[in-house]
């Protein structure tokens, strides 16, 4: 057994967009050994746009979490990458700011809480190809994804700045881990470039262009479905998918899963529990031959 | 373009923020704008955004529309030959653009950003209202031709209705740090 604290994040908690992501996650936790103990009493991390609204309160927002799990002293662990980043980027910025730092301490006491700056916080997907590791979960594979196509998606944030664990421009964690579910990782040019975030609500004609780049480089190299590590990649690239075909004259039909869900599908846990109704753009068909 | 009028604070100004202090040491070899995705959309390109503030332009700099377009891929900053965290510049320079009222009126990103912290700041966030709130305030039209892709979200519980609650020692907590934030200062 392995032991993190877990942090859902909005989109990956039970009422959240991206419930499949996080239902998965724990559905295959199970099946890897991994001891995800949610962590209490949680807020919301800030994500990106708090920062540039009210950077103290950002801080603070986020500083508050990281307070918390430093009580439990292990390893916090997120599936969401903008989550990742903003916890990963507090962290730095209180060893950098001292200033910064006193400010975030001062307001914490308020809370009646103090950081030491000792929490590590990791990607979902660092934790299962770096802890867990490649050969353990081909181990687990009852039902080998022979012959899938995957475009691996890894999207910005779980690779760059770069906290972390694989390469911020090439990185191929996902796709070995592809590879051990025993599908066929495709060729994939744009695996992380950006798929327009949060900007598809407030400028969408422009977050469109971005996915459909990343649905044309998808679909050209032979995928049949794409895997996401991010919530709202997976939100841009599915529940817009049928926005791009308006906007574009397109027909893309490219379902989109988490990496979770996968490798759900390969150790053979039901497609119930693994959300996979979830998607806009069903994944059945695809799917239906490694049931 | 140096102005006569050109404030020579600024620099100093960006610097002083927590991700700002980049803006002394680049070079100007254009690799952050030649990395960024939405470079052709923005009013001044990263890099010219960066001169521009050098020069003191602080007007132009912040009503720009420039920052705005920033995806927070992080693609220029891993790039950037002499490491400015260029990202964060631009997330300070949002900041600043909002603290001195000078946001550009045709991008709707900052009130997104707003409304998005305002749910954060409550500890958890709504989909639903958030999104609706933000159709509602900006473009009240476009939520009609948003009906289809928000109609399949929620026959595939594919967006939050209720946010999820903090406990009330929790929120108060959360209240509290945050007003201690808001006290004067700032994060300078």
């Amino acid at each position: 057994m392995k032991y993190y604290t877990y942090f859902p994040g909005c989109s990956c908690s039970s009422e959240g967009g991206a419930r499949a992501y996080g239902g998965s996650m724990r559905a295959i936790a199970k099946v890897l050994g991994l001891e995800l103990k949610e962590l209490d009493d949680w807020s919301c991390c800030g994500s990106t746009p708090s920062g540039s609204v009210d950077e103290l309160g950002a801080f603070c927002l986020a500083a508050r979490d990281l307070a918390l799990a430093e009580k439990t002293g292990l390893d916090m662990v997120t599936p969401c990458s903008a989550c990742y980043v903003i916890f990963n980027r507090t962290n730095s910025y209180l060893k950098q700011y001292p200033r910064l730092k006193a400010k975030v301490d001062e307001a914490l006491a308020a809370g009646d809480l103090k950081y030491d700056g000792l929490i590590k916080v990791r990607h979902a997907l660092d934790i299962i190809t770096t802890d867990i590791g490649y050969d353990a979960i081909r181990a687990k594979v009852t039902k080998p994804l022979a012959g899938l196509k995957v475009a691996p998606y890894y999207g910005c944030q779980v690779v760059r700045p770069g906290f972390g664990f694989d390469h911020p421009e090439n990185p191929q964690s996902l796709d070995k881990l592809i590879a051990s579910l025993g599908g066929e990782p495709t060729r994939f040019p744009l695996k992380t470039h950006c798929c327009g975030g949060s900007l598809i609500i407030s400028e969408e004609a422009l977050a469109l262009d971005l996915t459909r780049k990343l649905l044309e480089s998808a679909t050209s190299n032979g995928a049949e479905c794409l895997v996401t590590v991010c919530p709202l990649c997976q939100t841009n690239l599915d529940a817009y998918q049928n926005r791009v075909n308006q906007k574009f004259k397109t027909s893309y039909k490219l379902p989109v899963l988490f990496f979770t869900q996968l490798m759900g599908i390969a150790f053979g846990i039901g497609e119930k529990e693994l959300g996979i109704k979830n998607s806009i753009v069903s994944a059945e068909k695809v799917l239906l031959k490694y049931r | 373009m140096v102005t006569e009028t050109g404030n020579k604070g600024f620099i100093d100004e960006v610097g002083a923020l927590p991700g700002g202090e980049g803006i002394k040491i680049c070079i100007q070899c254009g690799t952050c704008t030649a990395s960024c995705p939405n470079a052709d959309r923005m009013e001044h390109t990263p890099s010219e955004l960066i001169a521009m503030a050098r020069a003191g332009m602080k007007q132009e700099v912040l009503s720009s529309n420039a920052m705005w377009y920033c995806l927070s891929c992080y693609m220029c900053t891993v790039r950037c030959p002499r490491g400015v965290k260029f990202t964060d510049l631009m997330h300070a320079l949002e900041y600043l653009s909002i603290r001195e009222g000078l946001v550009h009126a045709k991008t709707l990103t900052p009130t997104m950003y707003r409304l998005f912290n305002h749910y954060c700041s409550m500890g958890n966030l709504s989909e639903l209202w958030f999104m609706l709130r933000f159709y509602l305030q900006t473009n009240p039209l476009r939520s009609w031709r948003m009906i289809p892709v928000a109609f399949n979200m929620l026959r595939r519980h594919r967006i939050s209705i209720k946010s999820r609650k903090l406990t009330r020692a929790g929120s108060r907590q959360l209240k509290a740090i945050l007003d201690k934030a808001e006290s004067p200062g700032g994060a300078e």
